[in-house]
Order: structure tokens, then sequence, then C-alpha cells
């Protein structure tokens, strides 16, 4: 290219924009970034479960109470109980007399106990002719961890660590009798919106609304084309309502107003529709009490209480005001606002019918709502405080039942002691993961997981998860797929494989799930903002020109004719935090409707706001906040920055760089890569792998073993995995900074050279340097928890620790007993052997007894030891002695495995490239560089071609960089360190640019002809280790009922030849190998078999025929045998005939 | 001399570095690769080639050439230095108190790592089932308590002012001598070769009390065994420009930033570059000049294929200058033992000849 001459610099140079040229940097706001920790601060990646349960814990129970606050009695017309409030405390002990009530989370996890709040009510109700008022505790509620109602929240790090608790844990957990179980996020499909669909192949187009209303039924209502025609179908009814008898049911009567009302103006949509008004007229129906007539006689009656029959159009106007479309509000008996709801319904098929793209997409990620622990929580609760209702009202109808009372009857005595239904319900619940609410015809189950501890990128990644409502079975590829309007909101990369692939996502990192926001005010401010009221309006204003619906949560409230006047207004008055942050506002222009919306479990993110081609956020603001004189809340007070929901966000215009805004940009995206969620955000340089080794990472990552927790040495799993050493990546990303995976890593920067050696590094496999190992590299632990209860039996008899017995002659303990001391446990830091003892408990013999007998003392007892049972020998690392809340004593032991890498363990680096390792090499054997460095790992090269994972060479590449310079280079999706840089500190320290290195072989001494990729590349040590999993057989335990050899290396099993592996043996014509497999080596059994009757028989006697004559000895497989037998048990006779016996 | 031949290149004597490859890496001067030529081995000419020179020597690292051998008798002095030179490092620990952080497993591991300042030579070899003697077992103590110091200014918020004893450093090692041992390390008792590595942090309350039983061995059974930190060489560096083909003047410094400073000396008035030979080992090979298409067929990147620049590290008793001796002298000691199996096997070899020779009589 030439070079411009002075003149075209000069005129390249001419300010002409805001006195800026065009050569002259666009000034942008450095660091905006930084918006996100201080989004983290205030929301927290999990705050969305916290929030949910804020909000159910301290709002929604108590809209639920004053739903139900009433309990009256059947027997005495003047007693009522009502609770006049109810309030969740704090988690305390449930043990009286104890002065520290306080109850930590990390002591219920221990103690295998509950981390429960009492709940609390105050009531008032008569006694006698007093009215009494008191406050009464009803149960106690689960309590998430962090949420407002524990202790950890907003606590210091030394606080949290006094209380034995991690602060970079997220919480947003329970601990459910000694568990960590979450409630994971719950996709559906969004209440209360119209959805219209196609079914092309029957040509059928309908539209549906689910409604739901708070506490209320759930009923989905369809408005379907039948042959040309719309009909209405709704559960309640037995066959399909012609649309014209439903809307003329809901009271409008003339023919002329339900076109309007449905078709409007248009023409094509009045001719679609004229055939209904003639189905009406058809059936005869005119007049409303006609049509109310024809619906009534259709209607499902469950009537309970035995009465008169009520008239049809009595039944049909109930089904139409309470049943069907239950969420549009009917006051009295004026049915417009439904009857408009329907209208729009119908317009809706109409206008699918002429175009078929006007259908909505279910899979859009506007269309759905998230259900939180918050939601599953309050629905539970109701349940229970319903059935807590019935049955406290039972119990005080059976106490007034009773004629003569000695004392005043009070119902406080009734209330307490009305049992645990709300303590056990939420418990049982919670851990056993089923939401079984029949009253809200709600049958689920695996609502609930265990935590899962495996690294702390698995427990948050746990945290972010929403499982999806729709079968893993079914053969679709809609709600699997990638969807364009998930763009920020959930994580593109990190999904599982296999069958629930895209069905189970995460959330973005900023992601925000809205609660519920109350709705009256907002129809207030709307109609103050001046729309029309929907009742009012015909169809032909609805549907004029200009004219635009606003929906309020999908009801339908009115009309403007300024529409965006209207949102521009809503817009600045949520801005000036006049109506909550999280109500969203959009205009639909294809509906022409403007959407309200305030309900929970919208998905949402924030955004800069910009201003005439401005942003709002700017370079002050960002000091400001770097000071910490600004909070990530004053930005929203300020109007600097909103949350968009995905409706909202499709709607804007968002500008991805604040380079690229032009005039009509209305926002500007935060940062990019917090499109990807936490557990993706780990890899360097994703946006430089091929898309699918990103989405094996994210599987990965979960099991890669590292640090959990700062109080991981406090804890007692089931199963944990320790690195002895684990490093902070060279390489970081800026989400690995805001997880805090930098403090809890799960790795370690491992020299690799990419280079093919020995030919033990084929198909993935790893070579490991042994000096490296010598060293700690890939160390880690694994400790596993073994728990016994020291019993207490109800004929009085308990189990006991004993100390080891000693020989009666020699007065020595057998060799397995060698560490168990006096108190029959071992000793902490003992190595435990296999076969060892470790607890040494005893049980009475007559422990299932129930009789007591009152010699509990004397009864003897026989061993119940604990033993040790893994292949290799470990320590123990702790012991508890604790009891749980029924007073049974608990033994906890910590046994500890410290391992080394071998041959087979299964690593991994960042970018989805797993591999075990092949070959261990002694250091003198490795390849060295010039400086004498040698690796600790090599990578076969083939590993990248196909794989197409340029991030983990970039990695490397800036890994080296860092090594040189001294300094952590970040891999941030969309920006990060630039690779030409690194090469430029490589070439400043003397290395080639492309960070190949000149290699000397180690076995030779010459100089490797080729140059090799040569550096540092973050590997991660996977759960899947050798000796979890190495087995062999000669021979073993058998099943009892086959006498085949068991299956599974937990019994020690064989290893099967199953039927391909028999086919090629057929098919070779390996008889005798067969033979021996099958029979020999399996379950031979030699029977006597009667050649005169063909009966098996015995001992050479032949128990049918009475004799021994012709009893001949074979071989047959016992499952043979066992066959044979059951046969003969269902009848059928199956005889033995042999050839040459 | 080797360096500064300033001549063309020559197959024989360099490796040739191109920018995708390294080419002529193994050596050729063996009898029978060129026909008519012999060269087999002899001491003259060897004599006349080798040269041995250290170039830096400090404390715990020498740096020196190693010329005129073949890469394989360099190669083996370094994997004798990495793997089979002998150390002592403590190989077996009894645990009394362990109350620390770290675990038993891993402080024993951290522990064995400690380079231990012993003399080898005076240790003997504890193979496997040998009885613990005075003879092959060092027997070292450690035990620390950490308390709180009562004397700490107030305020104060280092560990090292709050605590007395919050680490477990590798000079808590206590030599208890056994036998004979008082008298025959009286000179130099063992010890840690460095004081300050951190094995544990403690709080008050925590203690560490160990036996450590420290034995002699060798790298390539543990790397805990191995004497040096790295022992590793590289093959002297030659820049060779091409007379035909000068530096362009405006990109010679361009040039000289290619390699390291000082391998290229600038002439700052005619802008001719030419090649500083006593610096030549500074530079790294980067092959950042052959990146850059304007200094193609400037110069050629060579290194000397016997010429070994050797960098040795010591960790361990050894003084760094004794590393490359003890080397030779465990090398020589293969060497007869080779030299005794293959007479025993030429003696086996005479007699059974013999003996067929007398089974045909």
């Amino acid at each position: 290219m030439e070079t411009p001459t002075e003149e075209e610099w000069a005129q390249i140079n001419k300010p002409n924009w805001r006195g800026l040229g065009l050569t002259d940097p666009v000034k942008s706001v450095e660091d905006k970034w930084l918006l996100l920790p201080a989004f983290l601060k205030t929301k927290g990646l999990v705050k969305q479960h916290i929030d949910s349960f804020n909000f159910f814990v301290n709002t929604d129970i108590k809209n639920i109470v004053k739903a139900n606050n009433k309990v009256t009695s059947d027997i005495d017309p003047k007693f009522w109980l009502k609770y006049t409030d109810i309030n969740i405390g704090f988690p305390d002990r449930n043990e009286s007399g104890i002065s520290q009530k306080r109850l930590t989370p990390n002591e219920c996890r221990l103690r295998d106990i509950t981390y429960s709040a009492p709940i609390v009510v105050t009531i008032q109700y008569t006694r006698g002719k007093n009215i009494i008022k008191r406050t009464a505790n009803i149960g106690r509620m689960p309590i998430m961890l962090r949420s407002s109602k524990c202790y950890l929240t907003g606590r210091s790090e030394d606080e949290l660590a006094s209380m034995k608790e991690c602060p970079l844990d997220p919480g947003g957990y329970f601990v459910v009798k000694g568990t960590e179980k979450v409630i994971l996020v719950q996709e559906q499909l969004s209440k209360n919106r119209i959805i219209v669909e196609t079914d092309t192949t029957k040509g059928i187009v309908q539209a549906s609304c689910t409604s739901s209303t708070h506490g209320g039924l759930k009923s989905k209502t369809y408005v379907v084309t039948k042959k040309g025609k719309i009909y209405l179908r709704h559960n309640s009814c037995h066959e399909d309502i012609p649309i014209a008898i439903a809307l003329k049911a809901l009271g409008v009567q003339s023919d002329k107003e339900i076109l309007l009302l449905t078709a409007g103006t248009t023409d094509s949509y009045k001719d679609a529709f004229a055939t209904n008004l003639e189905e009406a007229a058809k059936l005869a129906v005119y007049t409303r009490q006609q049509a109310l007539d024809y619906i009534g006689v259709r209607v499902k009656i469950n009537r309970r209480v035995i009465g008169p029959r009520r008239p049809a159009w009595e039944e049909a106007l109930e089904a139409l005001s309470t049943i069907i479309l239950a969420h549009v509000p009917v006051n009295g008996l004026d049915f417009r606002g439904k009857a408009i709801f329907v209208a729009m319904m119908t317009r809706r098929v109409l206008m699918a019918m002429d175009d078929e793209k006007m259908v909505d997409d279910r899979d859009y990620v506007g269309n759905k709502r998230l259900e939180l622990a918050g939601q599953l929580l309050a629905l539970l609760f109701e349940d229970l405080f319903k059935t807590y209702n019935t049955n406290l009202k039972s119990s005080i109808d059976k106490v007034l039942k009773k004629p003569s009372r000695t004392t005043e009857f009070d119902a406080h005595n009734t209330l307490l002691f009305n049992g645990d239904i709300l303590t056990s319900g939420f418990v049982r619940a919670i851990s056993t993961g089923n939401w079984s609410l029949k009253r809200f015809k709600m049958e689920r189950a695996g609502v609930t997981h265990v935590l899962s501890r495996l690294s702390f990128i698995s427990a948050l990644g746990m945290m972010t998860r929403i499982s999806s409502q729709f079968e893993k079975t079914r053969k679709v590829s809609g709600p699997r797929a990638l969807q364009p309007s998930q763009w920020g909101m959930l994580c593109p990369s990190d999904t599982p494989e296999g069958e629930a692939c895209g069905l189970v996502k995460n959330l973005a990192l900023m992601t925000h799930i809205t609660t519920d926001v109350e709705e009256e005010p907002i129809v207030r401010l709307a109609f103050m903002l001046g729309i029309e009221d929907i009742s009012q309006a015909t169809g032909a204003e609805i549907y004029g020109p200009n004219t635009f619906v606003v929906n309020v949560n999908g009801t339908i409230v009115g009309l403007t004719r300024h529409a965006p006047r209207f949102v521009a207004q809503f817009r600045r008055m949520r801005r000036a935090s006049r109506v909550s942050e999280f109500v969203s506002v959009y205009t639909n222009h294809h509906h022409k409707a403007i959407h309200i919306a305030s309900d929970g479990g919208r998905i949402c993110r924030p955004m800069i706001i910009v201003d005439k081609g401005r942003p709002r956020v700017t370079a002050q603001h960002v000091a400001l906040l770097r000071k910490g004189s600004m909070s990530f809340d004053d930005f929203l007070k300020k109007g600097l920055v909103e949350y968009l929901d995905v409706n909202e966000e499709n709607d804007s215009y968002i500008a991805l760089y604040e380079d690229s805004i032009v005039p009509l940009t209305t926002h500007l995206e935060i940062e990019p890569f917090t499109i990807l969620g936490a557990v993706a955000g780990l890899i360097p340089y994703p946006h430089h792998n091929q898309s699918p080794r990103n989405t094996y990472q994210c599987a990965m990552g979960k099991q890669a073993i590292g640090a959990i927790g700062y109080n991981q040495f406090n804890r007692i799993d089931t199963l944990l995995y320790l690195s002895v050493y684990p490093q902070q990546p060279m390489v970081k990303t800026k989400t690995i900074e805001l997880v805090g995976y930098d403090k809890l890593p799960a790795g370690q920067n491992a020299t690799v050279a990419v280079m093919s050696y020995s030919g033990y590094d084929i198909e993935d496999a790893l070579i490991l340097n042994k000096a490296s190992l010598d060293r700690g590299y890939g160390r880690c632990q694994v400790l596993r928890k073994n728990a016994t209860l020291i019993r207490k039996y109800p004929n009085g008899t308990y189990d006991r620790l004993a100390d080891a017995p000693k020989d009666e002659y020699t007065g020595q303990t057998q060799k397995k007993y060698d560490i168990v001391q006096l108190d029959g446990l071992a000793g902490v830091g003992e190595r435990v052997d296999p076969g060892d003892v470790y607890v040494n408990k005893q049980s009475p013999t007559n422990a299932n007894d129930n009789t007591f007998n009152g010699q509990a003392a004397s009864v003897p007892f026989k061993n119940a030891p604990l033993t040790y049972k893994s292949p290799v020998a470990g320590n123990i690392d702790q012991i508890l002695i604790t009891d749980t809340e029924n007073d049974q004593t608990l033994i906890k032991v910590l046994i500890r495995q410290t391992r080394r890498p071998e041959l087979g363990d299964k690593f991994s680096s960042r970018h989805g490239q797993k591999g075990v390792c092949g070959l261990i090499v002694n250091q003198e054997d490795m390849p060295f560089n010039d400086q004498g460095i040698v690796p600790d790992t090599i990578m076969n090269p083939h590993g990248f071609p196909s794989r197409m994972t340029v991030g983990k060479m970039i990695e490397l590449l800036a890994g080296k960089a860092g090594v040189l310079s001294g300094k952590l280079q970040y891999g941030t999706a969309f920006g990060g360190s630039k690779v030409e840089d690194m090469s430029r500190i490589l070439i400043e320290n003397g290395f080639s640019y492309s960070g190949k290195d000149m290699l000397t072989s180690g076995i030779t001494g010459e100089p490797m002809e080729a140059y090799v990729y040569f550096g540092p590349i973050y590997y991660q040590k996977l759960k899947h280790m050798v000796m979890d999993k190495m087995h062999a057989r000669a021979r073993g335990p058998r099943a009892t009922l086959t006498r085949q050899p068991t299956e599974g290396r937990s019994r020690e099993g064989g290893l099967r030849l199953g039927e391909m592996e028999r086919d090629c043996l057929i098919g070779y014509g390996a008889t005798q190998l067969l033979l021996e497999r099958l029979m020999i080596s399996s379950d031979k059994f030699e029977v006597n078999a009667c050649q005169e009757c063909g009966l098996m028989g015995y001992n050479g006697w032949c128990s049918y025929c009475k004799s021994s004559k012709k009893v001949a000895s074979l071989t047959i497989p016992y499952a043979a045998k066992l066959l044979f037998q059951e046969l003969m048990a269902m009848n059928v006779v199956p005889r033995l005939v042999l050839d040459d016996a | 001399m080797a360096e500064g031949s300033g001549s063309l290149y020559d197959p024989r004597r360099h490796v040739r570095i191109l920018s995708e490859r390294v080419r002529d890496v193994s050596s050729v001067d063996y009898p029978g690769h060129f026909p008519g030529e012999d060269h087999s081995w002899d001491l003259a000419k060897f004599t006349e080639n080798f040269h041995l020179e250290v170039q830096r020597l400090s404390q715990r690292s020498v740096e020196f050439d190693l010329v005129g051998v073949d890469a394989s008798i360099a190669n083996a002095f370094r994997r004798i230095m990495i793997a089979e030179v002998p150390t002592v490092a403590i190989e077996s620990v009894y645990a009394w108190d362990n109350t620390s952080i770290i675990v038993d497993e891993v402080l024993s591991q951290r522990i064995g790592l400690i380079p231990i300042h012993v003399d080898p030579r005076r240790i003997d070899v504890k193979s496997e089932g040998d009885e613990s003697t005075d003879r092959n077992t060092l027997v070292f103590n450690l035990d620390v308590r950490c308390s709180r110091n009562t004397k700490a200014k107030r305020g104060a918020t280092a560990d090292s002012e709050l605590y007395i004893n919050h680490e477990v450093l590798s000079s808590h090692l206590q030599w208890v001598p056994q036998g004979e041992q008082a008298e025959v390390f009286e000179a130099d008792p063992p010890r840690a070769t460095n004081p300050n590595i951190v094995l544990a942090k403690l709080r008050p309350g925590q203690a560490v009390k160990m036996e450590l039983h420290a034995v002699r061995g060798v790298g390539k059974d543990h790397a805990k065994f191995s004497p040096v930190a790295t022992a590793s060489y590289r093959l002297l560096p030659l820049v060779v420009l091409n007379p035909d083909k000068p530096v362009p003047k405006e990109s010679a410094e361009k040039f000289a930033a290619c390699f390291a400073p000082g391998v290229i000396h600038v002439d700052k008035r005619s802008g001719k570059v030419r090649v500083e030979e006593k610096n030549l080992r500074k530079d790294t090979v980067s092959r950042e000049v052959l990146r850059h298409p304007e200094f193609e067929g400037c110069v050629e990147l060579k290194r000397i294929r016997d010429f070994f620049l050797f960098h040795v590290e010591s960790e361990s008793a050894y003084p760094p200058e004794d590393l490359l001796p003890e080397a030779i002298q465990i090398l020589r000691g293969k060497i007869a033992a080779i030299r005794q199996a293959t007479e025993a096997l030429l003696d086996e070899d005479q007699t059974m000849d013999s003996q067929d020779a007398m089974q045909t009589d």
C-alpha cells in the first residue's frame, strides 16, 4: 500500500464529528467491564436462588397465609382462629436447655441434621367469650444458605471462618439431614400468555393459553381450527364449543360485534371467520341465554356438595367465570374482559390462518419462565399449610364435639400438638425430590439434587443449572437447539452431551431471574400514562390503525394510540425507579400490542443505556465505581444501566462494542464474554476453539480434582477428591477471577512439549515425567466417609464399642485390630491396611426382638465391626462422634488415601482434550531445551488437527509469555492477551516467536530435527483413576440363585463373555472354549437324569420312576437346571433325552 | 579453537538451524561413514580436539565447556549427574505428632525433598532388607511447636511477630548422631543445604514431632536423590554472515535486535554488521532473524555439534565443580563393569572354543 501524501493525511485528520477526526481513537468507556464484578457483588452468581427464596420467605408466604387465614369449626359456630401474621425465624437448635441456640450449616452437615428455622405464626382465636392473640410455632422450614434467614449472610470472612464456612461458597442450597440439596431451576412455558401454533400436516391452527392464578388451579384453554371452523376447547367441556357461541355466552351477542372483535376490519379475516357465525346460526344459538344453555349441557360437573341441580346456564356461567381462562378477571357478571381475551385469541388464530408466519415459537426464550426454589417451596408450603389447617380443624372439632369439658377449650394447645406436618413435609420433599401436591395436580420427581462437591466448579455449575420439563425421550430437535434469543442469558457452551443435550442448560454470567412484582400499581401507572380502558372499546377501535393493545402480564388492560410515546414514558418511569427495575415493556408490532411484564421467572440481564448515540455510563462513573463510591444499584437508580428481559432485549438495538453505536442504538453490552456461563468462563481463548470442545470442557471441568472450599478439611463428605498442590492457571480469564476459581483452582500448570514420544502417546495418551510426579505433580487425596450409628433398641439394649479382643491363650490381639484403641475406634493418623477394623462395634444379638425383658446388661453381643475394604491402604483422617436429632450416637470416620498419578489416570487440559497417562518417563530420558527445562507432560501433536483447539495453542503461548514476563496472562473470551503481544514477549526473552523451542533428546543427546511447541498449559486431573477401576478375578463369589459368578467390581464379579463374544466363538467353531467359558468356568452342575422318564433325580436315584436303573450323570449349567425346575413349577415338563448315556 | 572459524557450512561439524527444522543433528565422524576416510578413534587426535574449560563457577552452579566429544558422551554425563550420582535424602518418616494442616503423607513427601548436606561417600547404600546401622542411616529429629508470641507488639499482623515457630523450616531438622557418626561427621555435621525451605505452616497449639531416617540413593529411584536442580547442555551457536549478501544498512539495528544483545556488532558509522565472536555463546538461537524476509540469505545459523556448553546447578552436598568428576567416576565404574563382563564373556568363549576343540578331537 502506498503511503498517503501529506494532504491526504490532513484530510483524514480533519475534525468531522464532534470535534474528532477519523483517525482519532474513539474515546470509549474503558473498563466498563468493572460493572460486572459490581453486579456480581450485589447479585452474586446464585442470586436468583437466594432472591427467589427471600421473596418466598418474606413476602409470598404472608400472601399464602393471608389467603388461608381462617380456621372455623363445624361444631361450634362461635369458634374461629385466624392467622394474622407469619414469620420465619433464624435457624436454631431444636433442643431445649441449650445456651448456644444458633445453628451453623457446617454443624448440620456434620451431624446429619437439617438447617431449619422455626415458622412462627401470630394467631387470634376465641377462647370462650374472649379473643386471644398469641404466637405459636407451627413447624420448621429448611433455610437456604446465604438467604436473608441464614446466619451466613453478610458475614465477613473472619466470621465465616469461625463458623467453618467457606467465603467463596455460593450458597443457594439447603442442608437437609446433613446432605446439601439444590432445587434446580425448572424451565417452563410462560403462563397466561397466548401461544399460537400450527400443525402443518393436519392443517390445524391453535392458540393456547395456560391460566395460572395465585394459588388457583392451572388450566389450559385452546382456540383451535377444525375443518376451517374455530372452536373453543377446554378440559372442562365434553366437546369443542363453536367460537361464536362461546363469545355469545360471554356477552357479545350481536354477530356484527363478534365479527368486529375477532376479524376487525380486515377483509381476509372476515371471510375466514364468517363460517363460524353461520355455525352458531345453524345450531340455533342466537342469544346469550341460548349460548349459555348450549355450553351448560357440555360442561363437566364435579360437584362435591350434594344439593339441588342447578340449571345448565348457571353451570356455564360458573365455568366461564372461574375455570375457563381463570386468570382474566371477571367482576361480578362483567365478562367483557374475558370476551375480548377470547376474541383476541381468535384473532391470533385468524392471523395465523391467513399468514403462516404469524405463529409463536415455543422455544423462544421470551416465552419461557424459570421456576425457582422459592416458587416450588411456596407451592409446597401452601399445600402443607392447607393440610395442616384441615388437620387442625378436625382435631379442634374432635375436642369441641365432647359435650362436657373440664377446662375451657384453648386452641393454642391443639395448635402446638398438631404434629409436624410442615417440618416433615419440607424435609421429605427436599430430601427425596418428590413434589407430589395433589391439591395442585403436581407430581414431580427429581426436583432436588445432591450438590456435587467434586470440585468448586461442579458445585457452582450445579447452582446455575436449568432443567427442562420436556421428556428426554422425545426426538425433537427444537427444544434442544441453540436459540438465538438465549444470547447473553443462557450459556451456549455448557450443556451435557447425550440424552439431556440442550435440555439441561446453564445461566450465563450476568443473568438474573425476576421474582413477582405487584401488578396493580403498574396497571394504575399505565392508565395514568393515558391508555384507555379495554372494556369500553369496540372491535373497530381495538383494531384501528395506530392503535396498540396494552397487556399487563398477558391480560389485556387497555388501548393506546400513541404506542412509542407510551413505551418511552413507561421506560422513563422505570429508569427513574418509579416502577421496579424488573418490569419490562416492549412493543410487538406484528400483534400491534404493548406488553408489560412483571411476573416472576423471566430471564433478564443488565445493559448500559445508550442515549443519542452515547452510552450513559461514562468514564467518570467507572472511576467512581472503581473508587467504591458507587455501586451497581446506584447505576440502576441513576438510570445508567437497566435490566432487559428477553422480550424487551429483542425489541432493542444493542451495540456489542462502543464503536459500533449508531444513531438508532438503544443499549450497549456491558461485556461480550458474559454470554458464557461460569463453567465455560474458565476456558481460555474459547472463541478460538471448535465449539464442541468448549462443551466437552464444560463437562470435564466438573470432574477436575482441586480445592473445593476453604473449609474442605472441616467437612466429612461421602467422597471428596482434593488436589495436594492446586495452582491457579497461568492464563486466567476475567470469569476465573470473578467466580474465585483462582482461589479454589483445580489443576496445575504443566510444562508441555507437543511432540511424539515413544508410541505410548497414541490416541491422546500423555507421557508424564517421573521426577515431576516425585515432586508432587498431579498428587491428590481421596477422602471417603464411613459412618455408623450406635443404636439404642426398643428392647432396652444398645450397640457398644469395644476394645480389640485378646486371644484367650496368648493374650495377643489379631493383626486386624492393630489400630483399634481402647475406645474401640482407630487412632487418628493411623494407617489402615486392607481388612483392618477401624470401628469395633458390637450389637446385641437380640436387637430385633422387641420384647422388653429388663436385662439389657446381660445380653450377649455379636461383632459388627467396620472393616476397611479398599485394596490400597489409607489413613484415618478424622473421627467424629456426635448425636443426631433423635439421640442416636453417630460415628463418622474419614479415611484418606494419597495418590500419585499412575499409568491410566485421566488428565485433561481446559479445551476438551482429555487423555490418559500412557507412560511415566524418567527425567533423564525426557527431552530438554537450551535452558535445561524438562517437560512435565508430553502431548501428541495428533491431538490438534482434528480437534481444532487453537485456544489451547494460544494458551501455551500466553502461558509461556506469562512465565517469562512474570505476569499472569488473560485468555478471556473475545478479548484477552493478544498473540502478537505474546510473541513479542517471547522474542524479547530470546525465544522463538512461534513458541517452538529447539529440544535435545534426553536419550541420544542429539538435537531434535524439529522444533517443538513447548510451554505451560493448565492441566486438570480428572476423578477417573485406575485405582478405582482396576478389576480382575480368577475365582470368587457366586450368585446364590444361579450359581454364576457375580456381576460388577464392587462384588468382585467376573468379566462377562457376552452374546456377541459368544457369537464370535460359535462362528469360529471353538466349541471347547465355549463349553469352558459358558459352563465349566461358570456354573457347571452335575445332575442325574433318568433315561426312563427324562426327569432329574438325585444321588443316582430317580424319584419319579422309583429306580436307579437308567439314571445317568451329566454336567449342565446350573442355570439350565434351574430353568427346568422353574418350568416344572409351572406345569411344563422338560425331559432330558440323552443320545449316548 | 572451534570458535570464530567464519567458514561456511560444514556438515561434519555443524548442526544447521533452518527456520522450520534442524538438519545434520547426528555426528558422522565414525569409521565407515565416508568412503576412504579413516575415522577410527585416535588418542592423539582426541587430545588435540578435546577441551574442557570452566566458564563460571558459583557456590551453587557451574558452567563449563566440553569440546571434542560425541553427543553420547556428553549426554551420558548429563544423565548420570541427574540420575545416578548418589545423595542422601530422607526416606522414612516416623510421625509421633502432626497436628499441622498438612497431612502426614504430604508432609513426609515434602520432607523427603529437602536436600541434605552430607557427603554421600561416607554413607553406605542401604539395600532392601538391610538393618539400619550407623553406617547406612542418618537420623534427624523434627520437633516444632507453635505458640503465641506474648511479647508481640499490639496491632501486629505479621505471622512472624504474632507467633513463635509459625513455620516448620528445613532448618528445624536436628541431626541425632548414631554410634560412630558423631566422630565421623564431626567436622561437617549433616544438615539441610538450604535452611529456609518452608515445610508446613503452624498456628498456636499445633506441633510437628517426627523422627526422620535418611539413606543414600540415586535420582533414578526418586527425584529427591538427584543431586542437581538442573544439569543440561546446549550446543555453541554460530552465526555466519554471507559475504555476498550484506545486511542492508537501514535495517542493521533490526538485524542486531534479532540476536541476543552483544552478539552482533553494528558499526555506527558504516552501518556494517559483524559477529562478535566472543559473545556468540550468549545467543539464544531464537531464529528471529529467519523470520524477516529482508535478511533472507544474509545469514546462516548453526551450532557446533561437539561443543557443549554445560550448565549444572547443584542442590546437594556436592560443590558444583565436583559433580562432573563424580559422574565420570560412575561412568568409569560402568565401563569397568562392562569390560569385566566382556572379558568374562571372551574367556568363556575361549574355554568353550577349547572345549569344542577338545570334543571334536
